[in-house]
């Protein structure tokens, strides 16, 4: 009943181009954004940032960037976890290498090193496609994950092989290591989320996320209208591995602190990605957001209930956790084959009717 | 009144100017394997005309459209566009050049809106870099607010204005083709070529895109060559008339001329082997 475009007039196309063209979105949107920022960090403790969200942002921000490839520009990725693992490794080299300068800019760069490498394994995807294509990437996946654990430069010539995060500091705050406050972390990654669903939002609304689609829905039709098929794959390889590259420094440096490339940043990683981005809908910067945030909140969820209300053995709740997680996505899977972000648009369409139901 | 077709330019009776040539193909053949497509057909193109090429099944006429839009590269012959020869390209680049092009079977981007489709066909004229589109700052969206105007006014000409933020893939076929149209003319091209715009449409639906296609001529000045099998459509619209049969050109000229060409006749009627 109040969820409608009626009375909301465009008058300039600026208007018309707008993220949220109703009101109520955009209203919802700043209320989201003022508590993210005003209200939560206050109220945060460790057990919500470690387990909700510092993995919820920072998933987030891989699912956007395997979005953006996947999703977008139609080219399968299965090396999500091997370009984390550069974009880590970079941050873990920048942060000893120079530790005066500010961590912020340590990440960027790690996200553009992980640009460079992103767009180097995604060269293959001029000459091939689909299934053929992820087990290229599977290819950079292993090789990447083999590289970080046999050349010791990476890690500094560790004894454990392991590589651990300094403490480094944000304008007098610390941000990484161990003495890191829990409202700390968790501005960081939300700082790093916001700016780069930003960036993402603005690329795939603007001629770049048209020529991705274009490659995605019809490549030879896209080339003839005048789509550059190596400039469209190559930038969307570099601007989805540079996204990457920045969740996996995060991920390193912010949230665990120390990270190994086979254990942190293995197969299992680029799937839990793939599968965010499945769950949460193709080609759709919300469900980047929902994807991410079903596959990290559900098995939290789901220990709470089991272990927390219903008192069951620790043991036997994690495996039912696994096949409830599971089974769960074969549902949504057969629900809704384009994701949560379809099933939202589809509430969105049947509330601006509501309550009639034409 | 007699008019002189081998002048620089020269005035239709319905009071069109046709300029000089802009699109010369000389001695084009392309084969594919042992296959011959196409045979040694030399034809041009002139400023402002529309332009049919017709023939039977696998006469080679989307063959022909497509070493013009670079998509195959012809064995032998030259392709001569405004006064110089093409240097072998890729299809993205001839695009560059001002050609534009609709497909036999719809080619459009499925999983978009029809307004991003059509300003997707303006892609040549946006060239803000990924940075700035990335910050959606300056000339990003300047360039966007412009193009979108621009792409208003083929949206309000080809009459698809109820459809434009809808889903390409949930429209009906004959809105489809038309959405193609209003990509390819978009980009404003200097010649825009059509594979059979008419093709598995009903009468009205043939009208509507007749009355566009001579319009779009009238109204911008676009050169047209088309590919259609509708002969009452083709013999009504064209200024002149290629026509193929087997890979080889059997005839050119006006519609009249064609219409009562020898060669033509037997190849659409056949002819008694005695």
């Amino acid at each position: 009943m109040f969820y409608r475009e009626a009375g909301d007039f465009k008058t300039s196309y600026r208007d018309d181009n707008q993220t949220f063209p109703i009101r109520l979105d955009r209203a919802g949107y700043w209320i989201a954004l003022f508590v993210a920022f005003c209200v939560i960090p206050f109220f945060v403790n460790d057990y919500w940032v470690n387990s909700i969200f510092a993995p919820f942002f920072i998933y987030a921000i891989a699912a956007l960037g395997l979005n953006i490839l996947t999703g977008y520009a139609g080219q399968v990725s299965l090396g999500t976890g091997g370009f984390m693992a550069v974009g880590a490794y970079a941050c873990y080299k920048l942060m000893v290498a120079f530790p005066d300068i500010n961590i912020v800019f340590h990440v960027l760069i790690a996200g553009g090193i992980t640009a460079a490498v992103g767009v180097a394994f995604g060269l293959p995807s001029l000459r091939i496609k689909g299934f053929y294509l992820a087990v290229a990437t599977l290819a950079a996946q292993f090789f990447l994950v083999w590289l970080f654990n046999k050349v010791a430069w990476f890690y500094n010539y560790s004894a454990s092989g392991q590589i651990n995060a300094p403490e480094r500091s944000v304008f007098g705050i610390v941000v990484t290591g161990p003495n890191t406050e829990a409202w700390a972390k968790y501005m960081i990654c939300l700082v790093f989320l916001v700016g780069v669903a930003w960036m993402a939002r603005n690329l795939t609304r603007g001629m770049t996320g048209r020529k991705w689609m274009g490659i995605r829905d019809m490549d030879i039709a896209a080339e003839i209208i005048g789509v550059n098929p190596l400039m469209a794959k190559m930038s969307a390889f570099a601007v989805s591995s540079f996204f990457v590259g920045i969740a996996g420094a995060l991920f390193f440096a912010v949230y665990l602190g120390a990270a190994e490339a086979g254990e942190s940043f293995g197969i299992t990683k680029s799937f839990l990605v793939l599968f965010m981005v499945i769950i949460g809908g193709l080609g759709s910067i919300f469900g980047s957001f929902a994807g991410a945030a079903f596959m990290v909140l559900m098995p939290v969820l789901l220990k709470n209930v089991l272990v927390g209300t219903m008192g069951w053995p620790t043991e036997i709740a994690a495996e039912l956790e696994f096949i409830i997680v599971g089974g769960l996505i074969v549902i949504f899977l057969i629900l809704e084959p384009h994701g949560l972000a379809q099933l939202w648009r589809l509430t969105k369409e049947k509330l601006r009717l509501w309550p009639f139901p034409h | 009144m007699t008019t002189d077709m081998n002048a620089d330019s020269y005035v239709t009776e319905d009071g069109r100017t046709i300029g000089p040539v802009v699109m010369d193909l000389k001695n084009i053949t392309l084969r594919f394997g042992g296959v011959v497509a196409i045979k040694d057909i030399s034809f041009d193109i002139r400023e402002g005309e529309i332009r049919a090429i017709i023939g039977p099944n696998g006469a080679g006429k989307s063959s022909m459209l497509n070493v013009i839009s670079g998509f195959y590269k012809p064995q032998e012959g030259e392709v001569w566009f405004r006064g110089s020869k093409r240097p072998p390209m890729r299809p993205y680049q001839v695009a560059r050049q001002g050609l534009a092009r609709t497909f036999q079977n719809i080619a459009l981007f499925e999983g978009m809106t029809v307004l991003d489709n059509i300003m997707t066909g303006r892609l040549n004229k946006m060239n803000a870099n990924l940075f700035q589109q990335a910050i959606w700052k300056g000339k990003a969206e300047r360039e966007e607010l412009e193009n979108r105007e621009a792409c208003e006014k083929v949206i309000d000409f080809l009459e698809i204005q109820h459809i434009r933020k809808t889903p390409v893939g949930r429209l009906p076929y004959g809105l489809k083709k038309r959405v193609e149209l209003a990509r390819a003319l978009a980009a404003e091209p200097s010649l825009l070529l059509l594979d059979e715009p008419m093709a598995g449409m009903n009468v009205e639906e043939k009208e509507d895109m007749s009355r566009f296609i001579l319009d779009m001529n009238d109204e911008f000045g676009t050169t047209i060559a088309l590919i259609e099998h509708d002969m009452g459509v083709v013999m009504d619209l064209s200024d002149r008339v290629v026509v193929m049969d087997y890979g080889k050109k059997i005839g050119d000229g006006t519609p009249d001329e064609v219409r009562n060409n020898q060669d033509v006749i037997d190849a659409y009627l056949g002819v008694s082997h005695d």
